[in-house]
């Protein structure tokens, strides 16, 4: 046996023996996105349906001056309560969500046909207040002309004359590329999970080889230094793909829970997808796992170690963080640059386009082959005595 | 063997090897005895290639260190100062991992990892996980791990340290069956027994210099002392001491 794959060997078997490890790569990781997806569209869904559903409650200020107005939104189901004495400050207070002010001239300017103000008193900085004040003035809007229309029917002119324009939406969206919408950030936690799936090991590989004393008699084996790296980078690799692997898996099989009624449509991961994803995402893990072997081979320490992966994690947010802001249109030249062709691309699959396969190349090739400089690098780092030695 | 000619090493401005020559013989246990920050473990690592001398030469049963590096290392089973284990391994799989970077397979690791376990008393503990074993247990399996793959030429860099005495008695009737089996062993150390009772070559080493070598007798006579720990301080301690 080789010595690179001795080492690849021993690093996997001892990994897989630490509890710690496997729960964290490749149990919680993997889990952790759809659950969090899950979570939060059941938790969005079940509120937005709540507040639909539940029957209007109502304060109103001055029901007296437009009685018909009230009789309307008792027919509607909306429930008329008496309104506070003060209704800015009570929605202020957020003691109630929405008050409806009638002013004491209603009654005049709306028999002199003038138009006839209500108030919609709301805090629209208030998240779920939303829906209550659209439901409000949807009602007002459709009794407001349902008056205007049969006012105009009364002197015989077509309501049509009102309005001249007709607007039709022609809505270009797949029922995937809607659903894909929700899954927008699925890129970032696979980034993540690029990174973090590998990083334990990377750590232990090297600065826990320093920590634990156990470097110096390693290097004394008849095996050449860039094989001995080349093992741990590989089992290295191997741990972030395998979280990366378990995490697409993880998103496959629970997106179908997804709350299907607030998209009017059931998203889903089909196998292509899915296969797409992975091969997307894998030279990720290997530029990852490369990246973080060299950034621990510096540190004395786990714990030192431990404080640099802090900041790698901000690393492939923010290519993320750059296509929510300002989602731009997949270019080929975007395709050369690791992280970003990675996150473009995934976006694309999972809108259920194309991508054609010189995209597939140019951002596997590119990924893999600075993964591959660095990997160079790692490898030449324990040529070093200072690197070697450091830990004393 | 072991020949070495006029080593020197430096670390930016502090000078830690100057000028050591000495052989090491078949047959021979050699101790390397000096007080701490003499030069022994920088000297010991040259010899098993991990740094590279500034000057001088090395020469390992003919091959230079440097030039030839996985060569010697095969001929080299070696103890360091660092002597971590992987605590998720057991002992077993710790000695057979380095075997296995040896180039050694199976019927014939496993053969002799139990050979080393009973030579060295190590059958309780070998199949277990080596977390949380004693400092005695631990050297075992380093002794072990270092000599699986049956070197000729073995160092051991203050392999006593932090021993009980069973222990350091069990090791030191391993490296005379080492000797009698006709390895060449080096270990470095500073404590005066170890090299008393071991060593047939005595090297001092002081301050990156050889202050005296010969055995036991030939330092007792260059010293004019009558024990041995005498002559050590003696032999180190003033300039004089040397010259005379």
């Amino acid at each position: 046996m080789s010595g690179w794959l001795t080492v690849f060997n021993k690093e996997v078997k001892e990994n897989f023996r630490d509890r710690r490890v496997i729960i964290t790569s490749l149990i919680i990781g993997p889990l952790f996105g759809p659950l969090l997806l899950i979570g939060m569209f059941n938790l969005m869904a079940d509120k937005t349906s709540e507040r639909m559903e539940e029957a209007l409650e109502l304060p109103v200020a001055g029901q007296q001056y437009a009685p018909n107005l009230i009789t309307y939104l008792v027919q509607q189901g909306v429930e008329i309560k008496a309104a506070p004495a003060n209704p800015e400050a009570a929605v202020k207070a957020k003691d109630e969500d929405v008050v409806l002010r009638i002013p004491a001239d209603f009654a005049e300017r709306w028999s002199e046909g003038q138009r006839a103000i209500v108030e919609v008193i709301v805090d629209e900085s208030r998240n779920h207040v939303g829906v209550t004040s659209q439901r409000l003035r949807r009602l007002l809007h459709a009794y407001s002309s349902q008056i205007g229309i049969s006012r105009l029917q009364l002197r015989g002119v077509s309501p049509q004359l009102l309005t001249p324009i007709m607007v039709k939406t022609i809505d270009q969206s797949t029922l995937t590329s809607r659903a894909a919408r929700l899954l927008s950030f699925l890129p970032y936690i696979l980034m993540i999970g690029a990174f973090v799936g590998g990083m334990h090991l990377a750590i232990d590989a090297t600065a826990g080889e320093k920590e634990r004393r156990s470097l110096e008699p390693l290097l004394i084996n008849p095996v050449p230094r860039w094989q001995i790296m080349a093992g741990k980078l590989m089992a290295t690799s191997f741990f972030a793909a395998l979280s990366v692997f378990l995490t697409v898996v993880a998103f496959r099989l629970l997106v179908p829970f997804l709350p299907a009624n607030l998209l009017g449509t059931s998203v889903s991961i089909t196998n292509p997808m899915m296969l797409g994803i992975l091969v997307v995402i894998i030279p990720m893990a290997i530029l990852a796992s490369a990246f973080l072997t060299i950034l621990a081979s510096f540190a004395k320490s786990f714990r030192e170690a431990n404080s640099y992966m802090g900041l790698v994690t901000i690393i492939p947010m923010l290519p993320s963080f750059y296509l929510m802001i300002n989602p731009v249109k997949a270019e080929t030249w975007m395709m050369a640059v690791p992280l970003l062709s990675q996150n473009v691309l995934i976006h694309e699959l999972i809108r259920g386009e194309q991508v054609s396969l010189s995209w597939y190349l140019l951002a596997g090739g590119t990924t893999l082959g600075l993964g591959l400089v660095l990997a160079v690098i790692a490898a030449t780092l324990y040529n070093r005595p200072r690197v070697i030695f450091s830990g004393e | 063997m072991i020949e070495v000619e006029n080593l020197t090493k430096s670390f930016g401005e502090v000078k830690a090897v100057r000028g050591v020559s000495f052989k090491a013989l078949d047959g021979k246990i050699t101790g390397l005895l000096g007080p701490n920050g003499a030069g022994k473990t920088t000297t010991l690592r040259m010899l098993y290639t991990l740094l590279e001398p500034d000057s001088g030469s090395i020469k390992i049963d003919g091959l230079n260190p440097h030039e030839h590096a996985l060569e010697v290392k095969r001929k080299l089973g070696v103890v360091p100062d660092s002597r971590g284990l992987y605590t998720r391994l057991s002992a077993r799989e710790n000695i057979r991992y380095f075997g296995q970077l040896h180039g050694m397979a199976a019927p014939e690791l496993d053969v002799r990892i139990d050979e080393l376990s009973e030579i060295l008393g190590m059958q309780k503990f070998i199949d277990r996980r080596t977390d949380g074993f004693s400092q005695g247990q631990r050297v075992k399996v380093a002794i072990a791990r270092a000599v699986v793959h049956s070197p000729q030429t073995i160092l051991l860099d203050e392999p006593t340290n932090g021993l009980d005495v069973m222990t350091t008695r069990a090791l030191r009737h391993y490296l005379l069956e080492l000797k009698k089996a006709g390895h060449c062993v080096v270990l470095s150390t500073h404590i005066m027994q170890e090299v008393a009772a071991l060593c047939d070559h005595i090297i001092i080493i002081a301050d990156g210099q050889i202050a005296a070598a010969g055995n036991a007798d030939e330092l007792l006579q260059q010293s004019g002392c009558e024990t041995l720990e005498d002559a050590f301080v003696n032999l180190i301690g003033t300039e004089e001491g040397l010259l005379s």
